[in-house]
């Protein structure tokens, strides 16, 4: 038998609340499949298994807030009877029926509605909010009228500003942490992207609209293909060591439009071929904005990509992402003065910086990284 | 149909984008970048959203005549007076 618990789901994450099981016991899972929607402070995430098996038993309601690492089902190996071992974690959360110690009881909604006060269901009516998105201050999560007013004022009902500024404390905790543990060091290099450009102009003139590719696909595959060099960039610090992975799973910094950030994975990108990298970054944001995440996007990425040329700006200098070590920035494309053979020229170049963390590498490592992904940037029909 | 009877489709397609926009938001003679956020995933989705509802083909070079509401819907009139 073998305990699922709620993965971490970054390092802004210390808990989340069950929404939804996707399964019931005796199903049969395998890897990749969900088994769960949890919310996060930023978004609704499927949590996947990563097990086979057979769904032994559920052990948190929906609707309960638990801690992460918190075992949330059991799981029966194939081949394994049903009652061949007593489930040691079933045994301990069995008694209640929110049975791990650790949960927090969330309001307890009859039949999933949120207790709600006639006054307040009344004025919900006339705001034409709806209670079901509106977090209650109230006993036991109920919905006040008060919460109801709150929610009226806001220009869309629903969650969405509470999300907001849940989000934004759980970046302020991570980024905090980042700074409070992580000693940045930073690089910057002006990379020529004419060649870049002018190669994805004529590949996007033969394909179709939807096929197109932006320049951050190309940008994300250079990033990716240059750090298969740079073991000591790509990776993760855990309890006090540096964890090098071998595979690369960019994280890819995306503005939320009601305001924050999520940074979830592409995973392996030095093996996807740029149309279908393109194709999954498309998805990623999509899924991203509509808050509609998988775990394995939130839990994965060995280093992160932030791109805040669209905003205009020059250059980037991000906080890393723990447990990240490093984190890459561009900014805008733009045409400037450009000196090549002693001339002077206007030429597309970008701003692409690094920040990394100094107890992993050095600038030296770090400067031959950038080096490295310029070199990547100006022979783009090998990306 | 002419640009002007356009103008109500093209913004539902931007509005699929960028829902938060209402009804007025956009001045159709502006800079719609300038008045929306719109990065380029959003902008690429968004033009794809016009090539799929009005049929028309985009090309790239194209895209830097698009900058207006207005613009967008006399390029779908021009290429596709149907509107459909």
């Amino acid at each position: 038998m073998t305990d699922f618990k709620l993965p971490s789901l970054g390092a802004d994450m210390d808990e989340g609340k069950l929404l939804e099981w996707k399964v019931k016991p005796g199903d049969v899972v395998k890897k990749g499949d969900v088994v769960a929607i949890v919310d996060t402070t930023k978004a609704a995430v499927d949590v996947e298994t990563w097990q086979e098996g057979t769904v032994q038993a559920l052990l948190v309601e929906p609707g309960t807030t638990i801690p992460v690492g918190t075992v949330i089902a059991t799981l029966l190996a194939p081949g394994e009877a049903p009652g061949a071992a007593a489930p040691s974690a079933a045994k301990e959360a069995a008694p209640s029926p929110a049975p791990v110690a650790a949960a927090r009881e969330a309001p307890a909604p009859p039949e999933g509605r949120k207790p709600i006060s006639p006054a307040a269901r009344k004025r919900a009516a006339e705001l034409g909010v709806d209670p079901a998105t509106v977090a209650g201050s109230g006993p036991h999560g109920a919905v006040t009228l008060e919460d109801i007013e709150r929610a009226g004022r806001k220009p869309a009902a629903g969650a969405a500003p509470d999300r907001a500024a849940e989000m934004r404390k759980a970046i302020a905790a991570a980024m905090s942490r980042s700074k409070r543990e992580i000693p940045h060091y930073y690089l910057a290099e002006t990379i020529p992207m004419q060649r870049a450009a002018a190669w994805l102009a004529a590949e996007n003139a033969r394909r179709s609209m939807t096929d197109r590719i932006l320049m951050a696909a190309v940008q994300l595959k250079a990033v990716a293909l240059a750090l298969k060099d740079f073991p000591d960039l790509n990776g993760t610090w855990r309890e006090g060591a540096y964890v090098p992975s071998q595979a690369v799973h960019l994280g890819v910094a995306i503005s939320i439009r009601q305001g924050g950030l999520v940074a979830p994975a592409i995973r392996d990108v030095p093996e996807l071929p740029l149309g279908e990298l393109m194709k999954s970054l498309a998805d990623l944001v999509k899924r991203a904005r509509a808050g509609s995440l998988k775990s394995s996007e939130m839990s994965d990425p060995t280093i992160t990509v932030t791109n805040l040329g669209e905003a205009g700006v020059e250059s980037t200098f991000a906080v890393i992402y723990p447990p990240q070590a490093a984190i890459v920035g561009f900014g805008r494309v733009a045409a400037r003065p450009w000196v090549e053979a002693g001339e002077i020229r206007a030429v597309p170049t970008v701003v692409a910086t690094l920040s990394a963390d100094h107890r992993v590498s050095d600038g030296h490592r770090g400067a031959a990284f950038l080096a490295e992904l310029s070199r990547r940037l100006q022979e783009p029909e090998k990306l | 149909m002419n640009a002007v009877e356009l103008r109500p489709l093209v913004f539902a397609e931007l509005r699929k984008i960028a829902p938060e926009l209402e009804e007025g938001d956009v001045a159709p003679d502006k800079l719609l970048r300038d008045q929306v956020d719109l990065d380029s995933m959003d902008w690429l989705n968004f033009l794809i959203a016009v090539h799929q509802r009005f049929g028309v083909e985009i090309s790239e070079s194209d895209y830097a005549v698009l900058d207006t509401l207005d613009r967008i819907c006399e390029f779908v009139a021009a290429r596709n007076p149907q509107g459909s």
